[in-house]
């Protein structure tokens, strides 16, 4: 019944045909090989690498910033903290009461920690306390082979040493927020901040952020599938942030600050050489540290609502009349103008009338002084001399000619915190408020008041450009970047200066100012100098009406103004000084800005260091 | 036929078929390698795998020395007493990892579903080859009956992976045996109709996932898509030579998953390449050509359709196996055969070859 023959050659048929399906089967196998292997290989070899490399941002080291004659201004200063790996520690409940008897860690601390230490993988170091205080370190260092699998670890911190001395021209760095990761992208270089947690955010700490912060580098690590780091493939190191060298001169910053003593008011020195600020003071001023550490709510709701309002910078957001000081360049105006010569007098009774109106305009001496001409106008601050040559003038020549000294307009500084102020003219005040322009208006601005406000910044840049003859900068406080190599001076931002078709005026307004000086508040002095004060209304007297600094409110008292430059032949140093309701110029800020340059000017290492 | 030769040399009278045992310790060795790679270089794992070798090796000799006549009169029993210990599991066995497959004996813990892998391709050899072949159709629905119990008992422990080998051998001994295409054409289209009854009936919601994992891994690629996505970065990023032996970055560092049993050929793929892989299927296609030619030369129906059948579930193994950890298949419990770390399906497999090595060295020499 079995053919064997016949069953043996089906079973070889059959076999054979399985055998073929075998290859055939295992031919699909390789084809499924050669597509991942081959035609997917790059696919597949990227996402292995993705696997296992972590890359691991670090940090720069932020730039540090000294003054001119390198004193560091801003540094990085060591913090440390206390790190535990879990998986290195056998017992961590009895290892942090033992731990506690040398560093006392609070209930809130050691909470936080078992609270976190449920979510963390056992190989990573996790923090048990920050901010360790050098006797801790050392205490902890002593005992650290008791405590296998906790170290001390730092970081740095920015640190400003002088506090709050300059608060508003350094800035401060402060945590990266939302923002600051919105502008970074905007900008493409949020890439560059992975592993930075801090940014500048008010001042040079701001605006040179890019030159301040460096190159992140970073660490290839190859990790398993746990994360746990294996080996370290590849170490870029970050390319540390550019020191910067400011043009700020801390014993003249130091003496202005001293000078001020926390009264509101502000103080900007210029070389008048190159436009490099010398000292930037506005008062009263706050400790940037607080804000590195991250302030408090509190401490940050007193600063912005207090009424001295500390976190504004004065020097160059600060907006005020400019008072007298003003009236060399309004005189300068009349001399360039023709609409005096240097011989032109005026009869001053003590007040100046719009010739058919009623109105009296008041100078301030009440009973006049007299015949002045452009010099003793000056000297004395003849207001009368000021309203006339104002209403011959007119307010837009005025504006016009008030424009290239940087008046209603940004100096353009390397800070970012700056207001323009306000150079008004007809079509000016038509914009903002949508009235015609006054007569009166202008006679106002004639002495430096009414709509006209100028900051800190621009009155002493303007004073800058009229010691100067003309010639003018575009005020800076970078002097030089050092990179690893060298010291490299930031280039110095000369604008096309201002030509008069008599040079001569120069010479006459500024002899004016030197005569203003060494007429009282400098006589004394063993250098030259010029000066002009101002005394600005912060309130409207009417007409006729008396002002009495003794019956008036603080805040609405006259605000205190300087300018001065020195030596008179070539000048060095130009200030202006503003005194917040402090009363008239001459007697409050004047002192203020015969300190400074006595400072600058009778400093004993003056040549050494230069 | 020949009859001149009558002396048989030494191996033959071991009982051994050279030539297949070379396919068998090149494959065993490959394995070791893979292992010591797999297994992070661990010395334990790797002498308790050599232990298995060992001891299937022996298992493998032993087997040898029984006559396949022996086998042909003891087959039945064995299986019906397998099915007994199947329906053992069923009401008393041990659960564990979600599955009831194993026996506890007191002494070891015992899967049935692995003497089955045995017995099931004998008897079902035997059943067929009492009768005259090709098979009649009405021997057909007792083929049936054997196949189909001891498939669906292993099928509900559930233990998709060996209910698909046992179906195969038996599958396999059918078709070797002859059976017409019509009902070769029948029953495939029969399987397929099977299909979306399989699919909503019998399959767990973890086997559908499996399967949905296969067609869009990237789904979810931390849950069930890890394995298989892993995998196939594994292989994928092997190339054609791959990144040396013991540098497999997804393996030396755990992304892989069951890198030294299932998984282990994504790391043949990712350490030796498109060229390892190339090498280790070409010793499995020797293997099977070798056990192939041992069934078409075997004396007897029996004899030929349990040594086919046998070779031909090893292909399985192999197909199932790289087809899951490449990604073509969804991922079912099968080891890769002789090389994955573990003991049962090693002595499984061993025991099969030491019945082919039986059935090549048992012929009489003689003219028929």
């Amino acid at each position: 019944m079995h053919d064997h023959a016949a069953e043996a050659s089906l079973f070889k048929r059959r076999a054979l045909f399985t055998f073929a399906c075998v290859v055939i089967l295992l031919g699909v196998l390789l084809t499924n090989l050669y597509h991942l292997q081959i035609l997917s290989y790059t696919d597949y070899e990227t996402r292995s690498n993705d696997n296992r490399i972590r890359v691991v941002p670090v940090a720069p080291s932020r730039g540090l910033i000294f003054d001119r004659h390198g004193k560091l201004l801003a540094e990085n200063q060591p913090f440390f903290s206390l790190e535990l790996i879990p998986e290195k520690v056998k017992d961590i409940p009895a290892v942090l009461t033992e731990l506690s008897t040398l560093i006392p860690l609070s209930a809130d601390e050691q909470e936080d920690f078992q609270k976190s230490l449920k979510y963390h993988r056992r190989f990573k170091p996790l923090t048990l306390k920050n901010r360790l205080s050098e006797s801790e370190v050392a205490l902890f260092s002593v005992n650290r082979h008791r405590f296998p699998g906790i170290s001390v670890v730092a970081g740095l911190k920015r640190h400003y040493p002088y506090n709050g001395m300059m608060t508003h021209a350094l800035g401060y760095v402060g945590r990266i927020n939302d923002r600051d990761r919105a502008a970074l992208q905007r900008n493409d270089l949020w890439k560059n901040y992975a592993a930075t947690k801090y940014i500048g955010k008010q001042g040079i700490e701001k605006f040179y952020e890019n030159l301040l912060h460096g190159q992140p580098g970073h660490l290839e690590e190859e990790v398993n599938n746990r994360g746990r780091t294996i080996r370290t493939l590849k170490s870029v190191p970050p390319v540390p942030g550019q020191d910067i060298y400011l043009t700020l001169d801390l014993n003249l910053q130091e003496k202005a600050v001293e000078l001020l003593n926390g009264r509101r008011g502000s103080v900007v020195a210029i070389d008048p050489r190159d436009g490099g600020i010398l000292a930037m003071v506005s008062s009263p001023t706050y400790d940037p540290n607080l804000f590195v550490h991250g302030i408090s709510t509190k401490a940050y709701g007193e600063l912005l609502n207090s009424r001295s309002r500390p976190l504004i910078n004065r020097a160059t957001q600060g907006q005020y009349a400019p008072a007298s000081t003003v009236k060399p360049h309004i005189a300068l105006l009349g001399l360039e103008d023709k609409t005096i010569t240097a011989k032109t007098r005026v009869w001053d009774p003590g007040f100046w009338q719009i010739p058919g109106v009623e109105r009296k305009y008041r100078d301030w001496k009440r009973w006049g002084h007299g015949w002045v001409d452009v010099n003793s106008a000056l000297v004395g601050s003849c207001d009368t001399y000021f309203y006339e040559l104002a209403y011959k003038t007119g307010v837009d020549k005025i504006a016009n000619f008030m424009q290239p000294f940087g008046f209603g307009e940004r100096t353009g500084v390397d800070i970012f915190e700056e207001s323009a102020g306000i150079m008004p003219s007809k079509d000016w005040k038509r914009m903002r408020y949508n009235q015609p322009w006054y007569i009166g208006d202008t006679i106002s601005v004639g002495i430096g008041q009414g709509y006209w406000t100028t900051t800190p910044l621009q009155l002493a840049n303007a004073t800058a450009i009229m010691a100067n003859k003309g010639k003018r900068f575009v005020p800076h406080l970078l002097q030089s970047i050092k990179d690893s190599t060298a010291k490299i001076n930031s280039p110095v931002d000369e604008m096309a200066p201002i030509e008069l078709k008599d040079p001569k005026n120069w010479e006459i307004i500024n002899n004016a100012m030197r005569d203003t000086a060494h007429k009282k508040r400098f006589k004394d002095a063993t250098y030259s100098a010029a000066m002009k004060t101002g005394t600005a209304q912060v309130i409207n007297v009417a007409a006729d009406a008396k002002y009495d600094a003794d019956n008036i409110d603080e805040h609405l008292r006259d605000n205190a103004l300087v300018i001065a430059y020195a030596p008179f032949e070539n000048p060095k140093i130009v200030l202006a000084v503003v005194l917040e309701n402090a009363g008239w110029g001459g007697a409050n800020a004047g002192p203020v800005a015969r300190a400074l340059l006595d400072e600058y000017m009778l400093r004993d290492s003056w040549e050494s260091i230069q | 036929m020949s009859t001149q030769n009558h002396r048989p040399n030494i191996w033959q009278r071991l009982h051994i078929d050279l030539p297949l045992l070379f396919g068998i310790l090149a494959l065993m060795g490959f394995g070791l390698f893979v292992i010591y790679s797999a297994g992070g270089e661990d010395l334990a794992l790797m002498e308790r795998q050599l232990v298995r070798m060992g001891l299937s090796l022996v298992i493998m000799f032993v087997v040898a020395q029984i006559n396949p006549e022996v086998l042909r009169r003891w087959a039945f029993p064995i299986y019906l007493a397998g099915i007994v210990l199947l329906l053992g599991v069923h009401f008393f066995g041990e659960i564990n990892k979600g599955a009831q497959r194993w026996l506890n004996l007191g002494f070891m813990e015992f899967q049935p579903s692995e003497l089955i892998k045995l017995a099931f391709p004998i008897t079902m050899a035997w059943y067929i080859s009492k009768f005259p072949l090709p098979p009649k159709k009405r021997y057909l629905a007792g083929a049936g009956v054997i196949l189909l119990i001891p498939t669906l008992l292993i099928a509900k422990q559930p233990d998709l992976g060996t209910s698909i080998l046992v179906a195969a051998s038996g599958i396999f001994v059918l078709f070797l045996s002859g059976m017409s295409w019509a009902i070769v054409g029948t029953f495939i289209g029969g399987v397929l109709a099977m299909l979306p009854v399989l699919w909503f009936f019998l399959m767990h919601d973890y086997q559908r996932t499996r399967v949905l994992t296969l067609l869009d891994p990237e789904k979810d690629p931390l849950g069930a898509g890890y394995h298989i996505i892993q995998s196939k970065i594994a292989i994928g990023s092997g190339g054609m030579w791959g990144k040396g032996w013991l540098d497999g970055t997804q393996s030396q560092l755990e992304f892989l998953p069951e890198r030294h049993t299932d998984f282990i050929f994504a790391v043949i793929g990712e350490e030796f390449g498109l060229i390892g892989s190339l090498l280790l299927l070409a010793i499995y296609l020797y293997v099977i050509g070798r056990g192939l030619v041992i069934a078409s030369r075997a004396q007897t129906s029996f004899a030929r359709l349990l040594a086919g059948s046998i070779t031909l579930t090893f292909f399985v193994y192999i197909f199932v196996n790289i087809g899951m950890v490449s990604g073509l298949l969804p991922v079912v419990g099968v080891p890769l055969p002789l090389i994955s770390y573990g003991g049962t399906s090693m002595l499984t497999l061993m025991t099969g070859f030491g019945i082919l090595m039986s059935i090549h060295t048992h012929r009489r020499f003689i003219d028929r």
